[in-house]
């Protein structure tokens, strides 16, 4: 194949230009009005293209923690006895609500989390409304959704969500705990606070009772408290593997019910009899979509050793076509990393992975903006399994490739992890791919394809990757007592 | 002829070890004086090192074959019927009534987990609609190795309603026997040994709870934990399983097991995963 080096990949600007206000200053949203916070603290929210400051968003201390508990405490009585076809209504109407201001919520997603607007207006977005719509018809079907399971609600829902899908991750974790008549009290991450309280405008236009949702932004410590709380009697929370052992241990000496949904270093298994051009891009969405700041991303790539060659040669022919750079650029396949933070720690580990001995492949010819926080999609050859980046979580645009002979290694080297969150397959033999799916420690395997994501099909983790399950039914089960 | 009394021993792999600690623990059953092994740390370790060589190959065997073993363990425990009425009276000082009805709803409980195995995907899993060209369903697989920690109440049957829906669905498991009543659980590693359970898909360790609790807690290779236990150790097992995320069950030791519920889909719920696979439905 001949490397196309001489095409000049880069299109004239198409900015996305729908108009987006956004207010200064954001206060909680407790008991279904916004209220300044008690700790009278704010903190601001940034745009990682631009480094420029969006708002202006209150830290919730102690007091505030308390206030939304006890509203979501308020609240619950009269939610979990509603009648469960009125509780549907107004999750039918959130949806709906949630589909005329897509356009509105996925700029504004570009723009406080750094991701392709491609990405929000088409895939988070659209998954939103779904997963609102989907949950809604359980309402009056719950007593039909688990096996063994009378639906009773478990009370107030502590919500801990991470900054790469915020609006989404807001909808995974408060569609299924409202439909199941559980309260909730929901932290968003500090980078990401802004759809989420755009989300709370939603809750007041379709009249949602008070209490039934509160949301308190802030940082680690808002959200230690509001798991620690005695009076959640469920934390649900999606985040690294470190911050989930944590919640663990915090509530080892009481009764509440814990779900996590942590880190993940996903093998992308590609055979030699794969369907190659499919593949290739499989690869791309599975690591470079979102920039890698996927708990799932399809990190590890485990190829063939008799198509290595190939594979690495049409991979980084589509490197160079990748368009890196703003957000609200349509044409855009990779956005800005999340956060000044979160760069360095894509860095470090780069700098890990030179050093360690590996070969750094970087395809990108063009500039990265001057400001906010870029890293170009990046693959290392030479990968041994004992890497770090081999091993550990980048939660970035970077891929590492390893090798295998047979389908038995394949399985074994994907299994030679403590996460077990994805994994993908891409071969032509359906024996196979089959073979190999049931061989993997994983909650979620694509064969043939990657990334993909629907309200009604369970995703979550087996080992360190976390427990329980977030859609479908598997996904109620957690909301049940 | 004086009597021939039994030595029990641990029961790992399939095998009778003796505790690699050598201590032992003092009990007095029937009027006669048992010496049984106290298992270590060490012991733990291997039982979860046999346990995780057994479970793939039982997991991947089908869920007929895994039906029709456990029933050949409910044939193993009949066989055994007054043996382990004896062992649970000798013990525990139940009553002859009471210790038969146990046993009776420790065979049957086995008798209706050998009729799960092949039922847990079909009530559990799903075929999922999702909103593009894609087929997409969810399966119901083995967590792997999960440790159990049976009540002092109905020590049997108590210890066969921890462990069997494991088993059921593929699991291996390390049992540590009621701490107070022990002697039934070994009558059970015997009925296991003469069953076509595979070696090591279901160990028995009898020992400390206190010493046992923090080992399995913090194991990090076993993946789940189901344990009749309150309050420290409940709280020890939840903190030390987050080091690997075990799944963790806590149940109240003093549960009635012949209730329902622990012969419903409910039981699976910490000792299973859901696999959700997709695939493309159009070329």
């Amino acid at each position: 194949m001949q490397p196309a080096q001489s095409i000049d990949w880069s299109y004239a600007p198409a900015p996305e230009t729908f108009p987006v206000e956004i207010q200064q200053e954001h206060g909680l949203f407790i008991g279904g009005k916004f209220v300044d916070p008690r700790s009278r603290k704010h903190f601001d929210t940034i745009d990682p293209a631009t480094e420029k400051k969006l708002s202006r968003v209150a830290e919730a201390g102690k007091a505030d923690v308390e206030v939304a508990v006890k509203a979501a405490q308020k609240a619950f009585k009269g939610w979990s006895r509603m009648r469960p076809a009125e509780r549907a209504g107004y999750l039918f109407r959130i949806a709906r609500r949630i589909q005329e201001r897509a356009r509105e919520l996925a700029v504004l997603e570009s723009m406080d989390n750094g991701k392709p607007i491609k990405e929000t207006r088409d895939v988070d977005v659209p998954l939103v409304a779904q997963h609102f719509f989907h949950h809604a018809g359980w309402c009056d079907k719950l007593a039909h959704a688990v096996p063994g399971v009378e639906p009773r609600p478990i009370g107030v829902c502590a919500q801990v969500i991470p900054w790469n899908f915020p609006l989404l991750m807001a909808a995974w974790k408060i569609a299924p705990a409202l439909a199941c008549g559980n309260t909730v009290v929901l932290k968003p991450a500090e980078t990401t606070p802004l759809t989420a309280l755009r989300l709370a405008e939603i809750l007041q236009e379709v009249d949602l009772p008070p209490g039934v949702v509160n949301i308190v932004t802030g940082a680690g410590e808002t959200g230690r408290m509001l798991v620690e709380h005695p009076n959640v009697q469920k934390v649900a929370f999606t985040g690294s593997t470190d911050v989930g052992k944590r919640i663990a241990r915090a509530c080892a000496g009481t009764d509440k019910r814990l779900t996590l949904e942590l880190g993940g270093k996903s093998p992308n298994i590609i055979f030699a009899d794969a369907p190659m051009d499919q593949a290739i891009e499989g690869i791309v969405n599975g690591i470079w979509f979102n920039q890698g700041q996927v708990c799932c991303a399809g990190s590890r790539l485990l190829v063939e050793e008799s198509v290595v060659d190939e594979v690495i040669g049409r991979l980084t022919h589509r490197m160079r076509s990748l368009r890196v750079g703003n957000p609200l650029d349509k044409n855009t396949d990779v956005g800005a990393i999340n956060s000044r933070q979160q760069l360095e720690r894509v860095n470090s580990f780069i700098e890990c992975g030179v050093q360690e001995g590996a070969d750094r492949i970087v395809c990108f010819d063009g500039a990265l903006p001057d400001t906010g926080y870029w890293v170009a999609p990046t693959l290392f050859r030479g990968v041994q399994p004992a890497h770090t980046i081999a091993r550990e979580e980048i939660f970035g645009p970077v891929l590492t490739v390893l090798t295998f002979r047979t389908p038995d290694e394949a399985i074994a080297r994907a299994n030679d992890t403590n996460y077990g969150l994805s994994a993908g397959v891409w071969t032509s033999r359906a024996s196979k791919a089959y073979e190999v799916a049931a061989g993997v420690k994983a909650g979620v395997v694509w064969l043939n394809t990657f990334n993909q994501f629907d309200a009604t099909s369970p995703f979550g983790g087996f080992k360190e990757s976390g427990f329980g399950r977030e859609g479908g039914r598997a996904g109620l089960a957690a909301y049940l007592a | 002829m004086a009597t021939v009394t039994k030595t029990w021993k641990l029961f790992i792999g399939g095998a009778f070890p003796r505790t690699e600690s050598g201590r032992t623990i003092k009990a007095v059953a029937g009027g006669t004086v048992h010496h049984l092994c106290k298992a270590s740390r060490k012991d733990l370790r291997d039982a979860v090192e046999a346990a995780r060589a057994a479970q793939t190959k039982w997991a991947s065997s089908t869920a007929y074959l895994r039906g029709q073993i456990l029933y050949r363990l409910a044939e193993m425990l009949e066989a055994r019927r007054s043996e382990f009425v004896e062992a649970i009276r000798a013990t525990s000082r139940v009553t002859p009534r009471k210790a038969k009805a146990e046993v009776e709803a420790s065979i049957e409980h086995v008798v209706s987990f050998a009729g799960w195995t092949d039922k847990i995907a079909i009530v559990l899993g799903s075929q999922n609609p999702v909103a593009g060209p894609f087929y997409t369903f969810t399966g119901i697989e083995a967590t792997g190795v999960v440790g159990v920690l049976a009540p002092d109440e109905s020590p049997l049957l108590g210890a066969l309603a921890l462990a069997c829906p494991a088993l059921a669905a593929g699991n291996a498991v390390v049992l540590a026997a009621s701490e107070r009543h022990p002697i039934p659980a070994l009558v059970l590693s015997e009925a296991l040994a003469t069953s076509d359970v595979p070696g090591g898909v279901c160990n028995i360790l009898t020992g400390e709870h206190a010493e046992l609790v923090p080992a399995m807690a913090t194991h990090r290779d076993i993946d789940a934990i189901v344990a009749a236990a309150r309050g420290k150790h409940a709280a020890a097992l939840k903190a030390g399983a987050a080091e690997n995320m075990k799944r963790v069950t806590i149940v109240d030791p003093a549960s009635d097991f012949t209730e329902p519920r622990w012969r419903s889909p409910v039981a699976f719920r910490g000792v299973t995963e859901a696999k959700t696979i997709w695939m493309p439905s159009m070329a």
